[in-house]
């Protein structure tokens, strides 16, 4: 075929290597920065079953780095709007779309219809969650992540390699690491460990020698610094997964110490005297455009306490409800116990207010 | 024993160098972590793993490498 000529005229590729790549299952989670590239070159690869899980919206501050997206995919769920590019570059192959969050509940199932994952989320629940589901349906994960200009790659759970948890074991406390929409990110570091992801995922589908497992590959975009680290396989912490046999929320049971009152679109409608917290930080959109509302992103909330209204109900929102979750934490800590968090974030707070749920 | 020092991420921040040689007479990486924190005590609530001579070690490894990295965790992607 055409289509891949320069992979079949490679020695070490080959029909027989562009016949795995055309076999091979690979899911991404998360169609981020990270996300973006490991999908191009993966579909334009020519992997057979490309799966993509994104519950989020392509937002125009998305587009400085995710670079599958265009001005046209603005608004669009993520994992749709990839697959629609994707099918345009290859036409070939297969791509699923899941315009959902992966959950403890949907993981294992997913990942059992896949023979990689790729993980390119953007927050610790997630790594973890992948990590741990990734243990109990036997698959291994590419793993990449970024912090302004440096980025992380490696290879777990291969050929009884080590797992994410052999490196990092111990969760850190939530809140205590930021993301790139709070301390920002150059826009090439994500496209350049992106595809060292995609490579690693193709290796390991050829059959490569040196796949990047027991390794973690740190690069520096300031000073194009690469260090290789050895990372050692520590049974202990494939044990910890193993033998609990189901998967947990890593911040379950820290957020349970205070409980927060989560409500939905439903029970909004049975409050009242409402003061609505925006703690996502400016440019993030859409806004809720509404007297009541006051903004405070998530970093400035516990300096800016002098701005709640302590004789209204405070709801909390953010852009999928994590940041407002720890918001209201946050708030109740204070003793700012009429504080609610508003489930699922901006999308399903602004449709709960159009249907006119509750009295403005 | 003279270490160098190698810094990632947001400890890089913390202490406001890539890099940087220090003068240690302890034993294990523990107490490594104990004379860094003394140094920069921010860093005594962050997550951090340490790496010596290009392998991540536990709290009990004997200091023997002169090459060591501090290593946060990332979350972004």
């Amino acid at each position: 075929m055409n289509r891949y000529n320069r992979h079949i005229i490679l020695s070490d590729v080959g029909q027989q290597g562009q016949d795995k790549l055309s076999k091979a299952k690979v899911l991404v989670v998360g169609a981020g920065g990270l996300g973006c590239p490991v999908l191009q070159y993966l579909a334009a690869a020519g992997i057979g079953k490309l799966g993509i899980i994104d519950f989020d919206i392509v937002e125009e501050s998305n587009l400085q780095r995710q670079v599958l997206f265009g001005t046209s995919s603005l608004g669009m769920n993520k994992a749709i709007a990839a697959k629609k590019r994707l099918e345009d570059l290859n036409p070939t192959i297969s791509i699923d779309a899941i315009s959902e969050k992966l959950t403890k509940e949907n993981a294992c199932q997913l990942f059992q219809q896949y023979d990689i994952v790729v993980d390119g989320s953007d927050n610790f629940a997630t790594r973890y969650l992948v990590n741990d589901a990734s243990i109990l349906s036997n698959k291994p994960f590419v793993y990449g992540a970024i912090y302004k200009f440096e980025g992380q790659v490696s290879v777990f759970n291969y050929n009884n390699g080590p797992s994410y948890r052999c490196l990092f074991p111990n969760p850190p406390k939530e809140g205590s690491v930021a993301n790139c929409s709070e301390v920002g990110v150059l826009g090439v570091l994500p496209g350049i460990i992106g595809t060292m992801m995609a490579n690693e995922v193709i290796k390991i589908i050829l059959g490569f020698e040196h796949v990047l497992s027991g390794k973690l590959l740190c690069y520096n975009s300031k000073t194009a610094d690469i260090s290789t680290l050895k990372v050692n396989k520590n049974q202990s912490e494939f044990d910890k997964v193993l033998n609990t046999e189901k998967l947990t929320d890593i911040y379950e049971n820290e957020l349970c110490e205070v409980s927060i009152k989560d409500i939905s679109e439903e029970e909004l409608a049975t409050l009242s005297n409402i003061q609505f917290i925006d703690v996502r930080e400016p440019h993030e959109q859409p806004k809720l455009e509404m007297k009541n509302c006051i903004e405070i992103p998530l970093g400035e909330l516990e300096s800016n306490l002098q701005l709640l209204d302590s004789d209204k109900t405070k709801v909390v929102f953010c852009q999928s409800g994590i940041r407002s979750k720890k918001a209201v934490k946050l708030l109740m800590k204070q003793d700012f116990n009429d504080s609610f968090n508003f489930k699922g974030g901006i999308s399903p707070l602004l449709e709960a207010l159009k249907q006119n749920i509750y009295e403005r | 024993m003279q270490l160098n020092i190698k810094y990632f991420g947001l400890i890089a921040e913390l202490t406001t160098c890539n890099e940087e040689t220090l003068e240690f007479s302890e034993a294990t990486i523990a107490d490594l972590k104990e004379v860094l924190v003394e140094k920069y005590p921010e860093l005594k609530t962050k997550d951090f793993q340490i790496a010596q001579n290009k392998e991540i070690v536990s709290s009990n490894a004997i200091v023997s490498g002169e090459e060591i990295a501090i290593l946060p965790p990332f979350s972004g992607g």
